[in-house]
């Protein structure tokens, strides 16, 4: 059990006591103050964060996802759905919406809340499909000259038998490729987990922006583990190896902005997350549509060109 | 530990060994004669040495045994023709992974590969190109900064030269232990390739065995042509991690290059030996001029 789990146990133990609290007013009023400053001091604590407590917050349940920062950051939402070649993938969520009144392509990785939503969305482990609608997507906002806005929060790729005989590999390398060329403003959100090529497949952006307590890495902690050292179970080994969280990517130079969480998570207050991102993506906005297209494309071409180009040995 | 120059001397060896005598068995005939080797696939023993005029097929089944990338240039490119493109090595350990540069290090100096892919010029039955192999004895091909730089070179020189790019992969796909400077390579290298592709350049991408992960979803899926060798195992997760995420047995055959053929994701499938002859009509069909002098 990490830390956060611990103090999310208690969290939720005291805000139980709090609503069932009756009877004398006074004796309650005496206990509200108490868990007031017992919740204060546990958030406290929340200051410093392990990368395994990270991974645990990147994965919480009540994690905003894409259906809710549509809800809360844009308006005049239209959902396209479907690939135009075979299927809809529901567990990438993708339309055209405004932002500040401006129409921009939103596309998002979905899980779902419930576990009946989750089932349905494949626990946001997207198909073939759904990265083919997602290109399909790019393309229109391109042709329209609509920037997009990615929210990137997936396990990573499904990897089963359908996915794999529809061209799992192939799907996501020509995002990639297709991202990589296009003309208009793309602004990716890592919120959540950000894992594997099923998270890059989104993440070719102009600017890529991510919660303070979002992960994004090569494979999930426990698959890292599990290829290097032959035993899943040391996950928590793996995330403080790993460099997965935002603070070190910014540092590595695969992220530019982070977005500040309230103590505790994003779930704890996520309009605060919302009022956050919503000035950073105002701003990142407004910066990237003083460039060309030309400049855009080829900005995006040489932040990615640069990646790993470090120390030259000959 | 580390001695840069005989390590260069080592590549340097092997890549003049494939230019003057690259039709030349790789093992000598009087001890390739006495040794063999009992194929995986159909149990039939063949000697090395008829192996290797087969070039690493066995002759009873015609099962691919993998090879590396020096071998796949001597069974390939025409003689002499081979150069290698200089730069591209970083050494990235965004990690600190232990031991990790000291592995790179032994694995240079045993290779004689600055890193799993190899990148050059050549001439394939007198046309010029620039050809990448991936080398599955070098951390099992799998992708890092090395291997991605090293290709956005490769692609970046046959766009200025207007060369046509070839690529062999046989992959596990990211280098886990350059963590997420490795995933970034497969962005690196798609972007790379759209560019060239926009440009009109002519990349022919050739899966063996096995090529799975970052590689497959990114530069080896992207060519204009899709080759596999028979047999390769191609895939985005591995059949154990499917295995273990559906929690049932796949099926005969998932994942070979006969089932990505059926499925429409590989333009042939072509037996090694005729690759050679494969590869020239395709530069000829696609406006390159063959030209015989150096």
């Amino acid at each position: 059990m990490t830390m956060i789990q611990e103090i999310e146990a208690r969290l939720t133990g005291l805000e139980q006591e709090e609503a069932s609290l009756s009877g004398d007013e006074t004796v309650n009023a005496l206990r509200r103050r108490q868990i007031a400053r017992e919740r204060g001091e546990l958030l406290e604590t929340c200051r410093t964060l392990t990368p395994a407590d990270k991974v645990w917050l990147a994965r919480h349940n009540a994690r905003p996802g894409v259906a809710d920062y549509l809800g809360a950051l844009f308006t005049d939402f239209f959902e396209q759905k479907g690939d135009r070649l075979c299927a809809e993938d529901p567990s990438i969520l993708g339309g055209v919406a405004r932002f500040h009144n401006r129409p921009v392509t939103v596309i998002g990785h979905r899980k779902g809340r419930t576990l009946e939503e989750n089932l349905k969305y494949n626990f946001g482990m997207p198909s073939p499909e759904g990265y083919r609608k997602a290109r399909r997507l790019m393309a229109q906002a391109e042709k329209f000259g609509r920037p997009i806005i990615t929210f990137i929060d997936t396990p990573g790729a499904y990897p089963g038998l359908e996915a794999e005989a529809r061209g799992q590999g192939e799907a996501i390398a020509r995002c990639l490729a297709d991202m990589s060329m296009l003309t208009v403003p793309v602004i990716a959100v890592v919120t959540g987990e950000g894992g594997s090529g099923g998270a890059l497949a989104l993440g070719v952006a102009n600017e890529v922006l991510m919660l303070e307590h979002a992960v994004y890495s090569v494979l999930s902690p426990e698959g890292f583990a599990a290829i290097l050292w032959k035993d899943s179970s040391r996950s928590s080994e793996a995330c403080d190896v790993m460099k997965l969280t935002a603070q070190d990517l910014r540092a590595l130079g695969v992220i530019d902005e982070i977005i500040p969480e309230p103590l505790g998570g994003a779930h704890r207050d996520p309009q605060a997350v919302y009022d956050a991102l919503d000035q950073m993506l105002s701003k990142s906005l407004s910066m990237l549509s003083k460039q060309s297209g030309a400049q855009l494309a080829e900005n995006r071409y040489q932040k990615f060109r640069a990646m790993g180009a470090v120390k030259e040995d000959k | 530990m580390t001695d840069p120059i005989r390590r260069r001397r080592l590549g340097l060896q092997r890549l003049r060994d494939i230019r003057r005598k690259p039709m030349e068995p790789a093992v000598a005939p009087s001890e390739g004669a006495e040794v063999f080797r009992a194929c995986p696939k159909c149990g039939e023993s063949s000697s090395k040495l008829k192996l290797n005029e087969n070039q690493m097929v066995c002759p009873a089944c015609g099962y691919h045994y993998p090879i590396g990338a020096y071998y796949r240039l001597h069974i390939l490119v025409d003689r002499g023709s081979f150069q290698e493109l200089d730069g591209g090595a970083p050494v990235a350990d965004p990690l600190d992974f232990p031991n990790y540069p000291d592995k790179l290090e032994a694995l240079r100096e045993k290779t004689g590969l600055r890193d799993a892919l190899l990148t050059g010029t050549c001439r394939i039955d007198g046309y010029r190109a620039v050809i990448g192999v991936l080398d599955g004895s070098f951390l099992m091909g799998s992708m890092g900064a090395a291997v991605g730089e090293r290709l956005a070179l490769a692609v970046e020189y046959a766009d200025a030269h207007h060369l046509p790019l070839i690529v062999f992969s046989a992959s596990g796909g990211a280098r886990m232990q350059e963590g997420i400077v490795s995933l970034m390579q497969m962005a690196k290298t798609s972007a790379a390739l759209a560019r060239f592709s926009e440009r009109g350049g002519f990349y022919l991408s050739v899966f063996t065995h096995p090529t799975t992960g970052g590689v497959t979803a990114s530069f080896a899926s992207l060519g204009d042509v899709l080759l596999a060798e028979p047999g390769a195992l191609i895939g985005f997760a591995g059949p154990r991690v499917i295995e273990q995420t559906v929690g049932q047995k796949l099926p005969e055959g998932f994942q070979t290059a006969e089932y990505l053929e059926e499925h429409g994701f590989l333009d042939q499938i072509v037996d090694r030996r005729a690759l050679r002859a494969t590869i020239a009509q395709l530069l000829g069909l696609h406006g390159y001029k063959r030209r015989r002098t150096l």
